[in-house]
């Protein structure tokens, strides 16, 4: 197969080659080694419409490997006015410019470096790119002493660095974990990519989704009744398997909760076997919930573009619960998802007084963690479930299963949901192993696609970058016979499969509720002999399954 | 670096001609070290008001554990606070332990393997560095106060535990000069670490073995008068700086030790150094993570362009209505 294959296919890429990653630093100093942008390792630059669609500025056709990328005549003093005004509103942002003391501490702990070798994907070199350009124009020290105090000058070829380097990061946040500071490089990614933003300058990988997003409600550009069609299409698999017709309640003023969830959970294998839990779950449960076809969208790739453009994604979730007049909101299992509506939601679309603190109606249980945004995790509200004894579960149903939990980078990071998942599976499977300490929980590895990033023309770098997630995967594989890798991430789900084909042959990706779903015993079921992917359940340990 | 070196011999030079050739006393006894207070105090005020200028827009903590939720999961107190007590802690065992650098593991692609090694040097020689920095600054108070307070007198002591020669050998000084050439060697040899470093990361290194190599050469080999060095030193606290008789009686090598230190709090507002005001900023560390529980507010919270219900309604009504679903306007 890899004669065929090209740069955007896994079978191009030979791990044995790839894990020997070259660390010899260049002979040159890092200001004066140009990017070289080479394929595999860039994404594909957002198309004007989806610029023209959202009224972002300076749509036009170009391309990375361009030497000219038509930037506007006046860029540089957009790019200044725009730190400028970055500063002003952002503490984190003018503070990490300032009292980095590059101790290095950081420096091996991003995937894309330890998989990569590239200096400048150490973080602190990655915030250097802008801090350098910050020094020169905002601080004294800077326009006296230029480089020896690590000045330089804003160049075209600094705003291709920075295109290049701004996305190789997956705002994980790992770095953010070890520096003696907290320096979040993700946090000056973010920024670095807002700045990048102002020039028209994106990819069409996050770009697209944003702009479907606005339009139709979701990433994937599902239209209403096409996610009608999903959802029915879905409800009759599980018919299948387990012989229980689930009802799909849609847009349904009056519902108590309303459920939101990743699109990439109504597309996607793994994820729709996910999705196909979740309906389980709540039809077992006879929860009066809705899905929305408005607010079909829990991820918000506006997370990677802009603090604006994240608002104004995020703004139709609690729109769309005050319409529907429901009383709180549960989210479904994704990674940044929870970022923004752990971290920013409240803050830019708050306050939520029209809705109630979410109370579980099966335990009565409070979520007082949730009192402000009222919304919880559907994490939360299962582990709630089985601690109260309310899910009547088979766990051998999974006795096939050797699964570890992959813990994705924002809900460790950024909320710090750790037990809830691993409760919740150890209820529902027999077999659980954890990877090693240094690769999970806050230490956790990105799957190198996050952020944007997971798209097949970034194929090479997708690869080095979940190179240390996969290496941890291969040992829980060799070391116990682990077959199954768990994660309650919609990017991860994606591009985790991808990442463990590779470095980790034979473990497969599945979400939460997916297990949740086949130990699952409902109501006036018949006799299981199917999992959710219609596949053998059961006790005798096959072989491990082969997509 | 060696421009950074180069500086701090080339200070040292100065300042030996001004003294011991030139005999300007009055200017590196007196002048330097009240400018260097002056812009001190002046830089670190600016520094950190600007820092306080720009709000902290939303709730950003990285969190490093547990966090609150089930009544039945026990959150991780400090690692993840949610509470205002929870955060003092986390930023307390980050200042005074440097719990984030406690973390430091090496990570590396060795035989196609990824391999994790603990790595705790950084964490002993950072802080080594910083205790015995802090340790030789409050000694140093011995010579700024009369009487001296009995913390002072205590901790010297301490720090003379080990009772070697006369005067009493003073293990902090050793111990900081050991440590911060370890945080050089670092930089020198770590050829990652060497990839990163700029002129300004060598620079406070050497100047602050200046101060320590001298300070030590000032109490073991010069034995330069403690009483004089008391009296010059209470001067200019109190605002009645000696006169140049006076500070003719101090060797030269007391001005070189001088000047270093004021050229250092002189440099630390613009530069790196200001690390120690800015970590108690940080807002992935001091802030708690209750973003659900407590709205944060956001100064700037600016009206965005939404895309409304109505308005994608009006796109797909007969879509929506055709698949069943129900719409607000028929
Ligand atoms: S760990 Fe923090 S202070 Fe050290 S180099 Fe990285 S970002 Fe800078
Ligand atoms: S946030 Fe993650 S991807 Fe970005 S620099 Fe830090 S460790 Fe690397």
């Amino acid at each position: 197969m890899a004669e065929q294959a090209r740069f955007d296919q896994m079978g191009y890429y030979d791990p044995e080659k790839l894990v020997r990653v070259d660390t010899t630093l260049p002979s040159t100093g890092w200001m004066d080694t140009p990017v070289a942008i080479r394929p595999g390792t860039y994404i594909y630059p957002v198309k004007p419409k989806h610029l023209e669609y959202l009224g972002m500025p300076f749509a036009r056709q170009w391309a990375p490997a361009d030497p000219d990328w038509k930037l506007p005549p006046n860029w540089k003093e957009i790019i200044l006015d725009g730190i400028r005004e970055r500063l002003d509103r952002f503490r984190s942002f003018k503070l990490f410019m300032d009292i980095c003391v590059r101790c290095g501490a950081c420096a091996d702990k991003c995937h894309f470096f330890i998989g990569g070798g590239d200096p400048k994907n150490m973080p602190v070199l990655r915030a250097e790119l802008i801090r350098s350009i910050y020094r020169r124009d905002f601080t004294v020290a800077g326009k006296l002493l230029g480089r020896m105090a690590g000045a330089r000058e804003l160049t075209p070829e600094v705003v291709k660095e920075w295109f290049y380097y701004f996305f190789q990061c997956t705002e994980c946040r790992r770095c953010s974990v070890f520096c003696p500071y907290g320096i979040d490089t993700a946090e000056i990614t973010m920024i670095g990519r807002e700045l990048l933003n102002l020039l028209g300058i994106g990819i069409n990988w996050i770009l697209e989704p944003v702009a479907n997003c606005y339009r139709t409600g979701n990433h994937l550009g599902i239209q209403p009744h096409g996610l009608k069609d999903t959802l029915e299409f879905f409800a009759e698999d599980i018919e299948t398997v387990t012989g229980v017709k689930v009802n799909v309640p849609i847009n349904k003023k009056g519902a108590d909760i309303l459920f939101v969830t990743p699109s990439g959970d109504f597309l996607a294998d793994p994820g729709t076997f996910t999705c196909m839990g979740y309906l389980m779950l709540f039809h077992e449960l006879g929860l009066n919930y809705t899905w929305s076809t408005y607010a079909s969208e829990g991820g918000n790739f506006g997370l990677f573009t802009s603090h604006e453009t994240m608002k104004r994604l995020n703004a139709k979730i609690y729109a769309e619960a005050k319409r529907l007049g429901v009383k709180w909101i549960m989210g479904g299992e994704c990674g940044h998802m929870w970022r923004v509506l752990h971290q920013y939601m409240d803050t830019m679309n708050g306050p939520a007084d029209f809705l109630e603190v979410p109370v579980s109606p099966i335990t009565g249980t409070r979520f007082e963690h949730a009192r402000s945004t009222k919304m919880i995790h559907i994490v939360e509200f299962t582990a709630d479930l089985i601690k109260h004894g309310k899910l009547k579960l088979d766990p051998s149903k999974n006795d096939r299963i050797k699964v570890t939990f992959h813990d994705s980078c924002n809900p460790a990071r950024a909320m710090g949901i750790l037990e809830e998942p691993r409760y919740v599976i150890k209820s529902v499977c027999n077999h659980f192993h954890e990877m090693p300490a240094n690769t999970i929980r806050e230490k956790t590895f990105c799957c190198g696609g996050g952020a944007g990033l997971g798209t097949d023309e970034n194929m090479e770098m997708r690869l080095r970058g979940g190179l240390p997630r996969g290496n941890a995967v291969k040992h829980v594989r060799d070391a116990f016979g682990v077959n199954h890798l768990a994660a309650m991430c919609a990017i991860d789900r994606a591009t985790l499969a991808p990442v463990c084909e590779f470095w980790a042959p034979g473990v497969r990706v599945t979400g939460i509720h997916e297990l949740v779903a086949n130990a699952l015993i409902m109501k006036g079921q018949t006799e299981r002999t199917l999992n959710l992917r219609q596949e053998p359940l059961g006790e005798e340990a096959g072989e491990t399954a082969h997509e | 670096m060696i421009i950074s070196a180069l500086a701090v011999v080339a200070l040292l030079g100065v300042v030996y001609a001004g003294v011991h050739v030139w005999g300007m006393h009055v200017l590196f006894g007196i002048v330097v070290p009240y400018v260097a207070i002056l812009l001190f105090a002046y830089g670190l005020i600016k520094r950190v008001m600007g820092w306080a200028s720009s709000p902290v827009p939303f709730c950003i903590p990285t969190t490093c554990g547990q966090q609150k939720s089930l009544s039945w999961i026990e959150s991780s107190y400090f690692d993840n606070p949610h509470t205002t007590v929870g955060v003092v802690g986390r930023m307390l065992l980050e200042v005074l332990c440097f719990r984030s650098l406690f973390r430091n593991v090496q990570t590396q692609v060795r035989d196609g393997r990824v391999a994790h090694g603990s790595d705790e040097w950084l964490w002993i020689g950072a802080l080594a560095f910083h205790w015995c920095f802090l340790v030789i600054v409050i000694r140093h108070l011995r010579f700024l106060t009369e009487p001296v307070p009995f913390f002072v007198s205590f901790l010297e002591q301490v720090d003379g535990f080990f009772q070697v020669g006369l005067p009493v050998f003073l293990a902090s000084g050793f111990i900081m000069l050991g440590a911060v050439t370890y945080l050089f060697a670092r930089r020198l040899f770590s050829p990652r670490i060497r990839y990163i470093s700029l002129p300004a990361d060598y620079f406070p290194l050497f100047l602050i073995m200046g101060i320590a190599c001298s300070g030590i050469l000032l109490r073991h080999l010069v034995r330069t008068d403690v009483v004089t060095v008391k009296e010059i030193a209470l001067g200019l606290v109190t605002l009645h700086p000696a006169g140049s008789g006076l500070l003719a009686k101090a060797h030269w090598l007391f001005f070189v030790h001088l000047t270093f230190v004021s050229v250092l709090i002189a440099y630390f507002p613009t530069s790196k150094l200001m690390h120690m005001a800015g970590v108690l900023l940080s807002p992935t560390r001091n802030l708690a993570n209750n973003s659900r529980m407590v709205r944060h507010v956001n100064p700037w919270n600016y009206p965005v362009k939404v895309h409304t219900y109505e308005e994608y309604e009006d796109e797909f009504r007969d879509k929506m209505k055709d698949a069943g679903l129900p719409v607000e306007k028929e």
